[in-house]
């Protein structure tokens, strides 16, 4: 092993066995808002309790420890290929250990070969800046989650979603409507409004990147995003779809360019066992900071 | 919270109601897609398991051997119910099942099947996987390892006061339909 392995294995160890602040507040902000003595104040209970016991244990916070996405921000002349190659040996050290499920199956055949690592798992995002500074952060998504994701084309005549800021509105609370308790409420929301139809879904799941605690820097889109909680809160949806007070715990959007041909919003849902985390790193791949 | 033992009687199924709070302590059997396509296709159940008035668990657990070199069990959330939909409502009239736990509801003909034989749908929080392994307090034996897989296996489970929610009862109603046609219902008021 080495120092940069080392660093990346703990990673993903952290990242799949604690959830980071900003999510942790905002559960227990969803526990105190449910009715004492309901169905969604019991399962946000356990919730919360299991959120304790994987820390405790050092154990995957949910069994489905989902895509593995890594984002890495590096600066110039950074070798990208000894990278991946760290990258993947700490994955299958994460899966020996459990951190990770045996979770990576070869979509035709159906063998899982045990450790991980194959054509698509783990992803990996390069993104090269000018500070000196290595910054890699990981995000392990669910699959009962990403089921409920969804990618609309404006208009939608069903929908009566025109290609304007409340036809994005009207099919965001759509999705919301349609996952109901399926991905694992109470959930967030990652958008992109624009886009193809890869970048529209690749952008959504960048927006997991931000903090949930933070503002959109553009406010026609932070109106969006409060509106969509606030919405989707009093839908009666609720945790696990028990019925109930939070049935989103936050809604990110992001905005790409598009052809004046298409119009899509694409809409990553994100299950309560929310596992992100990140570090920076020094130039011998040493863990500096924590960036969650 | 309703206690809730193994083996599950009729009258206890019937006497359940949607929304009531679920403690159920015995055997609880897991059995997840290949398992269902296998009783569907008309599969028996290999001998020492019995689903007459059991409980069927849709989870792919993740189980360890500990030092003694027993089974046990690490993480245990439930998956996704709604792809034993195909088969569900014929696993209930064939093998005598009167729960059945996992996430995310179930389908009509489940709903139907509940109500027709006397079983019940109970919801476990999804992604509970350690507060959910810590109720499995042993794990006896597992069939059909070699044929479907560690995490298709049928894992036979000792639980103690595992936590549930009927969602769908035996009388034909679903908090599944209940918070959709709600939630719909609301929506409009808001668009
Ligand atoms: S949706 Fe999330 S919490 Fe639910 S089972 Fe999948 S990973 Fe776990």
């Amino acid at each position: 092993m080495n120092v940069l392995q080392d660093s990346l294995l703990e990673l993903i160890r952290r990242t799949s066995t604690e959830i980071p602040d900003d999510v942790h507040k905002a559960i227990l902000g969803a526990l105190e808002r449910e009715k004492q003595g309901t169905i969604a104040a019991s399962a946000m209970k356990i919730i919360e309790q299991n959120i304790a016991l994987a820390k405790t244990k050092s154990q995957p916070i949910c069994q489905d420890t989902g895509s593995i996405i890594f984002y890495v921000d590096c600066p110039m002349g950074f070798d990208q290929i000894g990278f991946e190659q760290a990258a993947r040996e700490a994955v299958k050290m994460a899966t020996r250990k459990g951190f990770l499920r045996q979770n990576s199956v070869d979509s035709i055949t159906g063998r899982n070969d045990g450790t991980n690592v194959g054509p698509g798992s783990p992803i990996l995002h390069f993104h090269q800046h000018a500070p000196e500074e290595v910054s890699v952060r990981l995000v392990l998504k669910g699959g009962g989650c990403e089921n409920v994701g969804a990618q609309y084309s404006l208009p939608n005549e069903k929908l009566k979603a025109n290609r304007d800021m409340d036809g994005c509105r009207k099919v965001i609370l759509d999705a919301v409507l349609q996952a109901q308790g399926k991905g694992c409420g109470p959930g967030i929301l990652g958008v992109c409004i624009g886009g193809d139809r890869a970048t529209g879904y690749e952008f959504s799941k960048q927006q997991f990147l931000r903090k949930l605690e933070d503002s959109n820097p553009n406010p026609d889109l932070d109106k969006l995003e409060r509106d969509i909680v606030d919405t989707a809160n009093k839908l009666g949806i609720g945790p696990m779809g028990f019925g109930g007070r939070t049935t989103l715990l936050g809604a990110k959007i992001g905005v790409l360019n598009r052809l004046p041909a298409s119009y899509f919003v694409s809409i990553s849902y994100m299950c309560w066992a929310y596992r992100r985390q990140g570090v920076a790193l020094d130039f011998a791949g040493r863990i500096q900071k924590w960036l969650y | 919270m309703i206690q809730l033992t193994t083996p599950v009687s009729e009258a206890d199924v019937r006497s359940l109601k949607v929304g009531d709070e679920v403690a159920i302590t015995g055997t609880v059997f897991t059995g997840r897609d290949a398992v269902h396509k296998y009783l569907h296709e008309g599969g028996l159940l290999p001998p020492g398991v019995s689903f007459q008035g059991g409980v069927l668990y849709h989870c792919g657990p993740v189980i360890i051997k500990d030092e003694q070199d027993s089974w046990k069990c690490v993480a245990a959330g439930p998956t996704t119910s709604i792809r034993e939909e195909p088969y569900q409502w014929q696993v209930i009239r064939d093998f005598g099942l009167r729960g059945v736990i996992g996430k995310g509801g179930m389908g009509e003909r489940t709903v139907e099947a509940c109500k027709q034989y006397g079983c019940v749908y109970l919801h476990a929080v999804g992604g509970a996987a350690q507060v959910l392994a810590e109720c499995i307090k042993r794990v006896p034996n597992v069939y059909f390892m070699e044929q479907f897989g560690a995490p298709e296996a049928i894992w036979e489970f000792q639980v103690v006061s595992f936590p549930a929610v009927v969602t769908i009862d035996a009388h034909g109603n679903s908090l599944h339909k209940e918070v959709l046609a709600v939630s719909q219902a609301e929506l409009a008021k808001y668009l």
